[in-house]
C-alpha cells in the first residue's frame, strides 16, 4: 500500500485538444502525494482502530486495513498532519520525507 | 451592389448561418450588431441573438455557445475588445472556432472613437488567428473564410477579422456578394466538435493545470496556431478557385524589381498603392507588401517577399509605448533578423486615433528610408512618428 506512485506526465501529443478531460472522475489518476513534505506514520501497536483519522482526513488518504486498524494511502496524502493532531492515543507521527 | 462595410460583415455572418450571436454595441462596430439583430428579429436568420450587458459577458456567452458546438459570431472594438481581454485566451486556448469582427478603434486614453490598430495589437498574444481587411469586399470574403478556417479540424481556433473603424465600417463600397447556395457549398453546416459540452458525455474544460503540465498545454496551442497557416493558404486558394477572388497570406504590389518595400496591414494599403505609383513615376524602385495574416505570423512569406530588398518601411497604426516602436515593426524586424542578407527595417507610426493617412505620408516615409540608406540620416531606435507636431 505504501508503494509510491508519481503522476504520469503527458507529452504535448498525448494531451487531448485544449487539455480537455474527457473522462469524468479521473482525479484518482492524479497522485497528489508527490508534493508532500511530511508523511504520517501510524504505530499499529498504539492504534485502537477508533477511525478518527479516517473521519478527519480532508482527502481520502486514510484507509482501513485488516485487523480493524488504519493506514495511509501515500499516493494522495499531502502531509497536512490533521490525522496526527486528532489521534486520541498519539499513534500517528509526522515524519519528514526522505527520513525513515 | 453598393453596401456599407459593416453591413457587408453582418451579411457574411448571416450567409454563414451562424447559430449564436452575442454582442454589445460600441462605435464603430455598432452597425454590425444592429444589422444582425435586425436579421434575427425579421426572421431572416435563424439564430440566437444575445444582447449582453457588456463585452465581457458577450464573449463569455460566445465561449459557452461555441463549447456546445454552435457556430458563433461576435463583433467589437477598442475598449470593448479590452474588456473582453480576460476571455480572449480562454476562447483560443479552449480551441473554440468563434469568428469576431474587430473594427479597429484607438484605445483610451484619450477618448477617441476613430480607427487605429492599438486594440487588436494589445490582444496579439491571446492566441487568436488575426486577419486585416482592406475594404468591404475583403471583409466580406474574410468573414466567410474565417468560419471555414476556424472550424477546420486541423485548426479549431477563433479568428479575429480586423477592419479599420469608420474607414472600413461606415463607408459604402461596391461589393460582390455570394448567394446562400454558393456559401453553403464552400462552408458546410458546422460539425459538432468531438469534446463539445454534452450532458450525455461529460467533459471537464479548463481545470487546474499544475506546473508539471501547463508548458505542454501552451505548446499544443502554439503548434495549432502556427500550423494553421497551411490551412489558411489552402482555404484562400479554394475560395479563389470557386469565386474568382484570390487572396494570399501576403500580397505584393509592384515589388518585382523593388529595392524598398512599404509594409502595412489593412485599410491604408489602397493609399499606399497610389503612393507607390507616384514614386514609380518618379523612377523610384519601390513596392508595397500587404500583410493580410498577422497571426499566425507569416515568417516564410515575409522572408520571400523581403528577398533582395535594401530596406523595408513598416507602418504601424499603434505604438508599443516605451517599447520597440510599432508592434508590427518590432515583429517584422525580429522575423527578418536571422536572414543572411537582411534588409534595413525602419518603423513609422501613423494613422493614430483615425488621423487620415495620405499619399504624401508614404512618400515622405519613403524618402526618410532613402536618406537612412544613403547614410545622410539616422533615425533613433529605427522608428519615428510620421504625423506628429513636435
Amino acid at each position: 500500500m505504501n508503494e509510491f506512485k508519481r503522476t504520469p506526465k503527458p507529452r504535448v501529443s498525448e494531451l487531448p485538444i485544449a487539455a480537455i478531460i474527457p473522462e469524468p472522475g479521473n482525479s484518482k489518476y492524479y497522485f497528489t502525494g508527490d508534493w508532500r513534505s511530511v508523511r504520517p506514520v501510524i504505530n499499529k501497536d498504539k492504534c485502537t482502530g477508533c477511525s478518527l483519522c479516517w473521519v478527519y482526513c480532508p482527502d481520502t488518504a486514510i484507509i482501513k486495513v485488516e485487523g480493524g486498524k488504519y493506514d495511509v494511502d501515500l499516493n494522495y496524502c499531502k502531509g497536512c498532519g490533521i490525522c496526527a493532531e486528532e489521534c486520541p492515543v498519539k499513534a500517528i507521527t509526522m515524519v519528514e520525507e526522505g527520513e525513515d | 451592389m453598393g453596401m456599407e462595410c459593416a453591413a457587408a460583415a453582418a451579411l457574411a455572418a448571416k450567409l454563414a448561418m451562424v447559430d449564436v450571436i452575442a454582442a454589445y454595441p460600441i462605435t464603430p462596430q455598432t452597425h454590425i450588431a444592429e444589422t444582425l439583430s435586425e436579421y434575427v428579429a425579421n426572421g431572416e436568420l435563424d439564430a440566437e441573438y444575445i444582447n449582453a450587458e457588456s463585452e465581457h459577458s458577450a464573449i463569455s456567452a460566445c465561449i459557452g455557445a461555441a463549447a456546445t458546438g454552435a457556430r458563433v459570431f461576435t463583433a467589437t472594438c477598442g475598449q470593448g475588445l479590452a474588456l473582453m481581454h480576460e476571455l480572449l485566451p480562454i476562447a483560443a486556448g479552449w480551441r473554440l472556432p468563434i469568428v469576431m469582427v474587430n473594427t479597429n478603434r484607438s484605445l483610451s486614453p484619450n477618448l477617441n472613437i476613430w480607427g487605429d490598430q492599438s486594440d487588436s495589437m494589445a490582444s496579439r498574444d491571446c492566441g487568436w488567428i488575426q486577419f486585416f481587411a482592406e475594404n468591404a469586399q475583403e471583409l466580406f470574403d474574410l468573414v466567410i473564410m474565417a468560419f471555414r478556417i476556424a472550424e477546420d479540424e486541423r485548426v479549431q481556433l477563433p479568428v479575429m477579422v480586423n477592419a479599420k473603424g469608420f474607414y472600413c465600417t461606415h463607408v459604402i463600397e461596391p461589393l460582390i456578394i455570394l448567394d446562400q447556395e454558393e456559401v453553403e457549398k464552400f462552408l458546410p453546416p458546422k460539425k459538432i466538435q468531438k469534446y463539445a459540452l454534452n450532458p450525455n458525455n461529460p467533459t471537464t474544460w479548463g481545470c487546474v493545470a499544475f506546473p508539471d503540465v501547463q508548458t505542454e498545454i501552451r505548446k499544443q496551442w502554439d503548434d495549432a496556431l502556427r500550423n494553421s497557416i497551411k490551412v489558411i493558404r489552402e482555404v484562400f486558394k479554394e475560395y479563389g478557385s470557386l469565386f474568382g477572388r484570390n487572396y494570399d497570406i501576403i500580397e505584393t504590389y509592384r515589388m518585382e524589381d523593388a529595392e524598398v518595400g512599404l509594409l502595412l496591414m489593412g485599410y491604408a494599403c489602397g493609399t499606399c498603392r497610389v503612393a507607390v505609383d507616384t514614386l514609380r513615376e518618379e523612377g523610384e524602385k519601390v513596392g508595397m507588401i500587404k500583410l493580410r495574416v498577422f497571426r499566425p505570423f507569416p515568417f516564410d512569406d515575409l522572408a520571400a517577399a523581403s528577398k533582395n530588398l535594401k530596406a523595408i518601411g513598416v507602418f504601424d497604426e499603434a505604438i508599443s509605448v516605451g517599447g520597440v516602436g510599432g508592434p508590427l515593426f518590432g515583429e517584422v524586424r525580429s522575423a527578418l533578423y536571422s536572414l543572411e542578407r537582411r534588409p534595413k527595417v525602419l518603423g513609422f507610426i501613423q494613422g493614430i486615433g483615425g488621423r487620415d493617412i495620405k499619399v504624401d505620408d508614404f512618400i515622405r516615409a519613403y524618402y526618410e528610408i532613402k536618406s537612412v540608406l544613403s547614410g545622410e540620416k539616422r533615425i533613433e531606435n529605427d522608428f519615428m512618428f510620421l504625423q506628429v507636431r513636435e
